[in-house]
């Protein structure tokens, strides 16, 4: 589920700064910029491992800030293909059963791979899987809340990095410190996820018991 | 930012438990203000929500996060949530190595040990699913193998194995006897 990636990276340490820890203000900022964001063809960064290695800090002219080439490794959260995992139904729709882990969401079940039959009930807004036995079909719900298994089948990386302004304007471009999913700037104000993961259903081997 | 390394290493979830329990404890007691807003997403991944119960604002709020791009609820707090609730919680480092020093005969992959650990399957079912082709490459006598040290080795939920007790003793007095 989480790997440990090595990144370099230069650091920008402020002077009001410079009476703490070079440590430790390195570690600061540099969870600070990359806690809770998502890297591209990388995952979803979660916290700082730990410093391999801490180079000559340099101070440039026009900026009183020091800069240091930092090398790091990093805990990401980044499952690999096949991988099993556990999570929680947020909801289902037509497109399929979104799942959500917590502190990653952006997990999608097609209707495809679930098991087979599935249906789903416009009514109640949920898939349902027709499952047949000797005695007779029973319609096994998909509710909100439950705990789910499900395998890795897929994931799409998308760069939300913002594009040039050739393209149509995007009203929501603006804004600063936009963390996980910055608009794209199609013109469709269309927000797209920048690591969804695609899975298929596993049956619950604890709902059989 | 360059990335040296995409996958240095893998890591068990009881590692990233314990690396955010250290941290989440070393900020308690270096007692520094913490809210700033860059501290935020680190503390969102981390830390505990306060005040709100999740359970019904979670789909409200996580597409509020995608229209609005910052977090209002913490998904290192999730993480640990997240965690506390897996088997991880109740590992140490001497059990880890003492499961994967029992595993070395079964001759699984890095990918299905770490699964194994990770799950703690208790169930053939289970374990068909996390190691590849396992109706090959093990007989059932090691599936059952497997699931006995897997529930020897890492300890378990103790509330589930409140009522489990209670039948195995049965067995064993039935077989003394």
């Amino acid at each position: 589920m989480f790997v440990l990636v090595e990144m370099v990276d230069t650091v920008r340490i402020p002077p009001w700064n410079f009476h703490r820890q070079l440590n430790e203000a390195v570690a600061e900022e540099l969870n600070k910029k990359l806690a809770n964001k998502v890297v591209y063809n990388v995952g979803l960064c979660i916290c700082l491992y730990d410093i391999t290695k801490l180079e000559d800090s340099y101070i440039f002219p026009g900026d009183g800030a020091s800069h240091t080439k930092v090398h790091f490794r990093y805990v990401v959260f980044h499952p690999f293909l096949d991988e099993i995992l556990i999570g929680k139904i947020k909801y289902c729709s037509q497109e399929g059963v979104y799942v959500t882990m917590g502190f990653f969401d952006d997990i999608l079940i097609p209707p495809e791979s679930l098991q087979q039959p599935a249906k789903f009930d416009e009514a109640e807004q949920v898939w349902l899987w027709e499952y047949e036995t000797d005695e007779g079909a029973h319609d096994l719900y998909m509710d909100q809340g439950e705990e789910i298994r499900f395998r890795v089948t897929d994931e799409v990386f998308v760069d939300t990095s913002p594009t040039g302004p050739a393209t149509a304007a995007s009203d929501t471009a603006a804004q600063p410190g936009q963390s996980t999913a910055p608009p794209k700037e199609d013109g469709g104000e269309k927000k797209e996820a920048p690591y969804t993961l695609i899975l298929v259903l596993l049956t619950d081997p604890r709902q059989q018991r | 930012m360059e990335v040296k390394n995409a996958n240095a290493a893998m890591l068990s979830n009881y590692e990233v438990f314990k690396l955010l329990t250290d941290l989440k404890e070393q900020r308690k007691d270096s007692g520094k203000h913490k809210h700033s807003v860059g501290q935020q997403n680190l503390n969102t991944i981390m830390y505990e929500v306060r005040k709100r119960p999740l359970r019904f604002f979670v789909p409200v709020m996580f597409t509020h996060f995608q229209k609005h791009g910052h977090s209002l609820v913490c998904p290192s707090t999730q993480t640990l949530k997240y965690l506390s609730k897996m088997p991880c919680s109740r590992q140490s480092p001497e059990i880890v190595k003492e499961f994967l020093t029992t595993m070395v005969p079964h001759k699984l992959t890095k990918a299905e040990k770490l699964q194994l650990l990770n799950h703690r399957p208790l169930t053939a079912v289970e374990i068909q699913l996390l190691v590849e082709e396992s109706e090959e490459r093990l007989s059932e006598e090691q599936i059952e193998e497997l699931i006995q040290t897997v529930t020897d080795v890492l300890p378990g939920d103790p509330e589930q194995e409140n009522t489990a007790p209670a039948d195995t003793e049965m067995d064993e007095g039935g077989e003394q006897s």
